[in-house]
């Protein structure tokens, strides 16, 4: 992304701090492991603040974050910046009246959902989730968002794979991250 | 007020919660015995109790809509029954606004449960604002160097508090979501039974431990947790919950280790 970001000497310690474990969850995967990032308390905090830095001062009033991985970044930034935090989640997991949205994975599909009323009519959102790889859930909770009436400001994961071209699949919307992994 | 005040406001709440339509009551005696002081924290008797015995109010949700008015207070649906009118420790006007922002959804997941839903918490800013704030008053500057949440609500409560008191956050999951190597307790559901994860090498032996979930009920979950945390050499000084349903006797599963949570329905 910019310029500035990438000489934030943050960015590099957060780079670093995520682990790759390789073949996980089948051969071929090297999956992005956040949660060594989450036992170094600096670079949790870093990373965090740099989402704040972005977001906070923009009128957003919702950050909404994806299960599970999201749930654990998009609350510290909604506190921060004064937004409601609105979990997106797995069927059959949210209470009461939810909306649902379908999308495609690599061998079939799955469905994440909304809580009817979270969200109201003109509200300005913030989609965060750990990493984005093709782009299929992100672009599930930007049509969850949008079928709610919401304006999707932007997407936000610590962690891209631009290999996988999920930037292009989010309608439209702006992608930040802070870390890429080829 | 001094402790005998204090005693007697926490006697007229649990009179008062028996008048109420409660199945069962945990005797005064039972409570007080339950309530042991962790040395760790030198926290009086007196303290911990009005602090972790509120309830608040269970009106019954016909629907699932909750429409959010401008100041995105949560606006309870009409033609509700309530079971309990709010009582608890005035003192603190957020535990109040934090009780009355959780929406109890009647049978979910399946009939005859209550299910105390906190996204409507998360909805009022204040509200979620204030809960961080109380449990990180209450953990800063106590050597906790982990904070343990327990997938997935968990997650959600956790990692502010660890930022705020500067611990790690370690997440404790189901089964086949932690990369790498992990260590597994297995823990007893009402029909059958779960499994939970940690990563190996995430704690240190000795390392002081808070274990975070959005709700306790039978505390079969936070034991497991417990468990784990145990197996690797670390000390677990409390287990911290927005939510206890007391009827549970969750509290009673957990062993030796404290239960800390900021409301309980009546």
């Amino acid at each position: 992304m910019s310029a500035c970001k990438d000489e934030d000497p943050r960015i590099n310690r957060i780079k670093t701090s995520i682990r790759v474990v390789p073949n996980f969850p089948k051969p071929g995967i090297m999956f992005q492991d956040i949660t060594t990032l989450l036992l170094d308390p600096q670079t949790f905090k870093d990373t965090v603040d740099l989402f704040v830095e972005r977001y906070k001062g923009k009128n957003i009033s919702v950050v909404a974050g994806i299960e599970a991985r999201g749930f654990i970044f998009g609350p510290p930034i909604a506190l921060a910046i004064g937004a409601k935090f609105v979990p997106l989640r797995k069927p059959k997991k949210l209470p009461g009246e939810v909306i649902s949205e379908d999308y495609t994975l690599e061998y079939g599909r799955d469905c994440l959902q909304m809580h009817v009323g979270a969200v109201e009519t003109g509200e300005r959102a913030l989609v965060v989730d750990d990493l984005v790889a093709t782009g299929g859930t992100l672009c599930a909770a930007i049509n969850l968002l949008k079928r709610a009436g919401a304006h999707v400001v932007e997407c936000a994961c610590v962690i891209e794979l631009p290999d996988l071209k999920g930037r292009e699949r989010l309608k439209g919307k702006p992608l930040y991250v802070l870390v890429e992994s080829h | 007020m001094n402790s005998f005040q204090q005693l007697a406001k926490f006697r007229s709440y649990l009179f008062q919660t028996m008048e109420g339509n409660r199945k069962s009551c945990i005797p005064l005696s039972r409570r007080l015995a339950g309530e042991v002081s962790s040395p760790d924290f030198g926290w009086n008797l007196n303290e911990r109790m009005i602090s972790s015995r509120v309830s608040h109010s269970t009106a019954v949700h016909r629907s699932g809509n909750f429409p959010i008015s401008p100041n995105n207070r949560l606006e309870r649906a009409a033609s509700v029954r309530p079971q309990h009118m709010e009582t608890g420790d005035a003192s603190d006007p957020r535990i109040t606004r934090i009780a009355s922002s959780i929406r109890v959804i009647p049978d979910f997941p399946k009939p005859g449960i209550l299910f105390q839903d906190i996204t409507t918490l998360l909805l009022d800013i204040k509200a979620f604002r204030d809960t961080i704030d109380l449990f990180v008053e209450r953990y800063k500057e106590k050597g906790i160097s982990v904070v343990a949440g327990v997938e997935a609500r968990g997650f959600i409560f956790g990692p502010p508090i660890a930022l705020a008191i500067g611990a790690k956050f370690i997440p404790m999951r189901k089964p086949h979501k932690l990369p790498g190597p992990v260590i597994s307790e297995e823990y007893s559901l009402e029909y059958g039974t779960d499994v939970m994860e940690m990563h190996v090498g995430a704690v240190e032996p000795g390392e002081k431990v808070l274990v975070i979930d959005d709700l306790i009920a039978t505390g079969g979950t936070l034991c497991a947790a417990i468990k784990l945390l145990e197996r690797v050499g670390a000390v677990v000084v409390e287990c911290a919950c927005v939510i206890e349903l007391p009827e549970l006797k969750g509290r009673d599963r957990l062993g030796d280790k404290p239960l800390f949570v900021l409301v309980s329905p009546a």
